[in-house]
């Protein structure tokens, strides 16, 4: 496949960018689209030119460390997969790939498609953890029986690998999903009951101190998930931050 | 950790916004129903009509809480967006929201601002005149009246035009906005599906009723 592609190129957080053209030849259909980058950057280093920086890490789209927001897409056309997972058979020969780093105020671009979303971080430190006595007394998770209705909802919540595609999705950059998948996965369980109030009030309260959007239940982020993350999960956190915020 | 007063936080300003656009899908019910009387009986939407526009208790408790409920939903709906939209100081240069969400999420500033407009042409239409008539002018009570003003209002072709063109964009903000606010306030559990069904229902049934009512009264009168 021979593509053309549009690529944000950025130097550094404070300069300006823009978008530049290159084109690819020989793109094999079951290459994954950071091989497709690879390639691209090989041939820039043959040229003498500046490679084109992106996140990367596993490939194996558990991570959640790549990004990039393809033909108007966060992780490109594919459902449930993230950008690593996603190959080369979805595009045509001929065709014109946007890629694009994932936009929002609490993400900053840090160099071309990479983007700082240690906000996430922020979020998780200000109360997405339980705290556990390792005095040596502890009594072990799986000696308390847990409703498997729960177990399965709080699982399904902790698959959020933390990528931020609901961010760099959502037309408002709102992190209602992410911060409601880390908010349930604790709360649906015993051991995460004890400290659900305090946990609920400051991932919140972090998340708006970031600059993240307000979310308007398009459910865009919900499509856009690599890990099918439901929309469920805000309704949850809505309820639980009115009810500990007024009892 | 310190925990930020409720009203500031983004969840809250999402919750207020839920509770103000139900209560005034509330309104709209009752609006939508006396309206729709006018289409059978017209003794009867006269005399609803004028119990509307003379009990005390609407005219001064509901009415006022009513026009806030209105400004507060629509003001709190322009700092909404404002603030969404400074949240992505750089846009996309290409960007398919139509892959991941319908275009009534997506654009319930647009609906909203039609609705609003609407609002003005109709407060035009029959609010201040209805003022003007009753606390300016202070002519006599005449319960027979409200039916004859209704119609007299739909004779023009444009202004049933506007109308109808502003019921569409009403259908698709509460399309959205009627289940949105359910998702809002934390609602989820074994009757939403049936609740979602209900709430798509009443974003056709109302709006194009609406319709239907203007079209009547246009065509008919």
């Amino acid at each position: 496949m021979k593509l053309a592609l549009k690529i944000w190129r950025q130097n550094n957080a404070s300069s300006p960018g823009k978008m530049v053209d290159y084109t690819v030849d020989n793109i094999e259909p079951d290459m994954s689209f950071l091989e497709m980058l690879d390639i691209l950057n090989d041939e820039l280093i043959v040229k003498g030119e500046d490679t084109v920086a992106f996140d990367h890490d596993c490939r194996e789209g558990i991570c959640g460390m790549c990004s990039l927001f393809i033909n108007g897409e966060a992780h490109g056309p594919d459902r449930l997969v993230t950008t690593c997972q996603l190959h080369m058979r979805k595009f045509k020969d001929g065709d014109t790939i946007y890629i694009e780093p994932f936009r929002a105020k609490a993400f900053p671009v840090i160099k071309d498609l990479v983007v700082d979303r240690s906000s996430f971080d922020r979020i998780q430190q200000s109360g997405g953890f339980i705290s556990v006595n390792t005095s040596g007394n502890t009594i072990d998770a799986n000696t308390i029986p847990i409703p498997k209705h729960d177990a399965d909802k709080a699982f399904d919540a902790a698959t959020c690998i933390g990528c931020g595609a609901c961010v760099a999705t959502c037309k408002n950059s709102s992190a209602m999903l992410f911060v409601s998948a880390k908010v349930s996965q604790f709360s649906l369980l015993p051991q995460g009951k004890v400290e659900a109030k305090e946990r609920v009030l400051n991932m919140v309260n972090q998340m708006d101190a970031e600059g993240f959007g307000n979310c308007t239940n398009t459910g865009a982020c919900e499509v856009e998930c690599p890990k099918g993350i439901s929309l469920e999960n805000i309704a949850r956190m809505n309820r639980e931050y009115l009810k500990s915020s007024l009892i | 950790m310190s925990n930020s007063p409720i009203l500031k936080s983004s969840i809250a300003k999402k919750i207020a916004m839920a509770l103000s656009g139900l209560f005034l899908v509330t309104f709209l019910s009752i609006h939508f129903f006396i309206n729709l009387t006018s289409v059978f009986n017209e003794d009867l939407f006269n005399t609803l009509a004028h119990f509307m526009g003379n009990n005390p208790l609407i005219q001064f408790a509901m009415q006022p809480v009513l026009i806030l409920g209105v400004l507060f939903h629509f003001i709190m709906g322009f700092v909404l967006d404002f603030k969404n939209r400074a949240s992505r100081p750089i846009g996309y240069a290409k960007y398919n929201g139509a892959a991941n969400a319908s275009w009534s999420s997506r654009n319930m500033i647009i609906s909203g601002i039609v609705v609003l407009s609407f609002l003005g042409l109709h407060f035009y239409d029959f609010w201040i005149p209805e003022m003007v008539y009753k606390y300016v002018e202070v002519k006599p009570i005449a319960s027979e009246r409200y039916f004859h003003e209704l119609v007299a209002k739909f004779n023009s072709p444009i202004r049933t035009s506007i109308y109808c063109f502003s019921f569409f964009f009403l259908f698709l903000h509460l399309w959205h906005g009627f289940n949105s606010s359910f998702q809002s306030v934390g609602m989820n559990n074994k009757y939403s599906k049936t609740l979602h069904k209900v709430g798509y229902a009443f974003a056709v049934i109302v709006p194009f009723g609406f319709i239907f009512i203007a079209l009547f009264h246009h065509f008919n009168h």
